[in-house]
């Protein structure tokens, strides 16, 4: 073999012990799963034993109203979650973004919950929800009004599981947003205050369109997290009350441990991993575009020298 | 279109003071081209003026009007950056317009004033382009248009030819001074280049850690510099320093040196009585020095041949001085010349103070 040869193969001797660990780690589990999912697999079976059905496990699926009405609250969920978190995590950085004194320390401090692990988070919030001894309903009690069911009742629990991802979510965003708003050129904003916009038409005109890119990748990024979240809404609520909160991980989890159907269990993780395969193709897909622009425009730039 | 005062400016950061107690008054129309060495404030002053940055103390008067505590868009102003500072997201028209959109100026005559710029700075065929698909040489224009479509009192320039090469500088300098002449408006111009100052303004203001050395048309700064620093900065190749002495010799002032005497004019030497015998800092432009059989010998250590004139290094007195010279007969390096300096045409200054004499 050649010198010249070998040196092109260098980086993929480099690559190939994470190869190896990513086909072992990764494939490896997709493809049993994606096996199991044809099966009509009990947990009590060795996998050889299970019987196999085709694409039963899919039809029941989508004949299955709980299935669905599961897939309509993770929608929902993610709709409602990542346009709040967008709104005020952008909406903050907007504001934040001024070199006032003590604003480290601030901007420190709004990263906080998204450092504390989920589980934490769970119990934290439904400590705080507790309908007698939870800090919402003693401070209201103690204003004079009525408690609030915050995890009894359907609609209000799905209200809570909400607020509690936004408020452990939403610096993600904030972070991303300010990062992309210090690092947009200060001079065209100026520009822009020279020629009359106001801090409002900056923000539209200016700031949005340059953050764009940054703000598209951060909602795709939050939108994939979002399908998969689980641990703080299993120890919130674990899906109840009724399927009120049952994000597909709970139904997944439930359908897998507690109606002991591990093919349907495979089959729904695999129509999320398409949902999320999805998102993270646009999002591929969206840089790559992104890449192609710039490309274009360098080289039209160079044209014109 | 009013007249611009600065009053008393004044700028810190934190504990330093960049600016401190500038005054100067603008007239209308007039192009003042604020022109110094790097970090001495200008771009500073250029951004109190346009409300980009605040001001710790003094006045901004437009007119009659303070505008130091108004925001920038209250102030009728058009600004060109050093950087250009396009809005990336926009094409050319767009960038062009954003001021008048704003505005709200109906959307024909947005068009009209556009094009019509486009016109003048030749940009009309990347109207559609976004900045990144434009050369420097684009760029700039494009930001000079940006200023230029819109009907403002008064024009800011924050060297806005230091990124172009060579050629295109000249080009655009030359559209600038036209542009002046065409629209009259106020123009306020940073440069660190003393050649772009002097093509450019009606009024040049030297300035020097935060502080005004010398304001004055083009010719009153090269003729009657205020002082050291000035007399270094305008006029190129740069003017020669040498220490010497004064001292009477047969009734007549001279300026004298090891090797040399040069006599002073009656004009010179009027009120310089009191500095006899006392040591000077005599400045002598390369231009002054006229060739002459009876004049002082000097050694050619190195020519310099740039065209129509050459530059002589040579030496007077043991310290180092260029002469300018006519390139019709070549001087070759090693050649002894002589040279003499007409008296009226020295410069004398406070070697402490650095003030003229
Ligand atoms: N934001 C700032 N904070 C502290 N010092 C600054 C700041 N901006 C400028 N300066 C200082 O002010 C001085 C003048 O700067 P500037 O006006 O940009 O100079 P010029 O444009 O003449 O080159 C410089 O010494 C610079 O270091
Ligand atoms: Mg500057």
């Amino acid at each position: 073999m050649s010198i010249a040869r070998a040196n092109r193969m260098t980086p993929y001797l480099f690559l190939a012990p994470a190869g190896l660990v990513l086909l072992i780690a990764l494939f490896y589990p997709i493809c049993y799963m994606i096996y199991a999912s044809f099966l009509d697999w009990n947990p009590s079976q060795r996998i050889g034993e299970a019987d196999w059905v085709g694409i039963r496990n899919y039809v029941k699926l989508f004949s299955d109203d709980a299935f669905r009405e599961s897939m309509w609250v993770t929608i929902k969920f993610a709709a409602v979650v990542v346009t709040l978190e967008m709104i005020i995590g952008v909406g903050l950085a907007l504001l934040l973004d001024r070199n006032i004194r003590g604003m480290s320390v601030l901007r420190t401090l709004f990263i906080l919950p998204m450092m504390i692990a989920p589980i934490v988070v769970g119990l934290m919030w439904r400590y705080m929800y507790h309908p007698t001894v939870g800090i919402f309903n003693q401070t209201l009690t103690s204003w004079g009004f009525e408690p609030i069911p915050w995890l009894s009742d359907g609609s209000w629990a799905f209200a809570s599981i909400i607020i509690a991802d936004v408020w452990q979510w939403t610096p993600f965003i904030f972070i991303l947003s300010l990062a992309a708003l210090q690092s947009l050129p200060s001079s065209a904003i100026e520009a822009s205050k020279i020629d009359g916009a106001t801090g409002w038409q900056q923000i539209i005109y200016i700031k949005l369109p340059l953050m764009l890119p940054v703000l598209i990748v951060t909602l795709l990024l939050r939108l994939i997290d979002s399908f998969k979240v689980l641990e703080v809404i299993l120890v919130m609520t674990n899906g109840g009350p009724g399927l009120s909160t049952e994000i597909l991980s709970i139904r997944i989890n439930r359908t897998a441990s507690e109606f002991r159907e591990l093919g349907e269990a495979a089959a729904m993780s695999n129509l999320l991993l398409i949902v999320l395969l999805i998102l993270t193709f646009a999002m591929f897909i969206y840089n790559k575009a992104q890449e192609l622009r710039a490309q274009r425009l360098r080289a039209a730039a160079e044209d014109t020298e | 279109m009013p007249d611009i005062r600065l009053e008393h400016l004044r700028k810190d950061y934190g504990a330093v003071t960049v600016i401190e107690d500038l005054n100067l008054e603008m007239a209308d129309g007039e192009f003042t081209v604020l022109v110094g060495p790097s970090g001495c404030g200008k771009s500073t002053t250029l951004r109190m003026i346009a409300g980009l940055e605040s001001v710790t103390g003094g006045q901004i008067m437009i007119g009659d009007r303070d505008v130091s505590q108004l925001e920038p868009k209250a102030r009728d102003l058009a600004m060109v950056f050093q950087d250009y500072a396009l809005y990336p997201h926009m094409n050319v028209a767009k960038n062009m317009s954003f001021a008048l959109r704003l505005a709200r100026m109906n959307k024909a005559d947005i068009d009209k004033r556009v094009k019509e710029v486009a016109e003048t700075l030749d940009l009309k065929a990347y109207l559609d382009r976004k900045p990144a698909e434009l050369s420097g040489g684009q760029r700039q224009r494009v930001a000079m248009g940006r200023a230029l479509v819109r009907d403002a009192g008064t024009f800011l320039f924050d060297e806005p030819l230091s990124n172009l090469d060579a050629k295109l500088r000249g080009q655009m300098r030359a559209e600038l001074a036209l542009m002046h002449q065409r629209v009259g408006k106020n123009m306020i111009y940073v440069t660190h280049d003393q050649i772009e100052a002097m093509t450019l303004g009606d009024k040049i203001v030297v300035m020097k850690f935060g502080k005004i050395m010398q304001a004055g048309s083009p010719e009153e700064l090269y003729r009657n510099p205020a002082n050291k620093f000035v007399a270094g900065f305008i006029g190129s190749p740069t003017m020669n320093f040498l220490d010497a002495e004064l001292s009477e010799d047969a009734g007549t002032l001279h300026a004298k040196g090891e090797g040399f005497a040069i006599p002073l004019s009656a004009q010179k030497a009027a009120g310089l009585q009191s500095h006899k015998d006392r040591k000077v800092t005599l400045g002598i432009r390369p231009s002054s020095f006229a060739e002459d059989s009876a004049g002082i010998e000097m050694p050619v250590i190195l020519s310099e041949y740039i065209g129509a004139q050459s530059v002589l290094i040579s030496e007077m007195g043991g310290q180092r001085v260029a002469i300018e010279v006519n390139s019709v007969a070549p001087v070759r390096t090693g050649e002894t010349r002589n040279f003499t300096v007409q008296g009226d045409e020295v410069h004398l200054f406070d070697p402490q103070s650095e003030a003229a004499l």
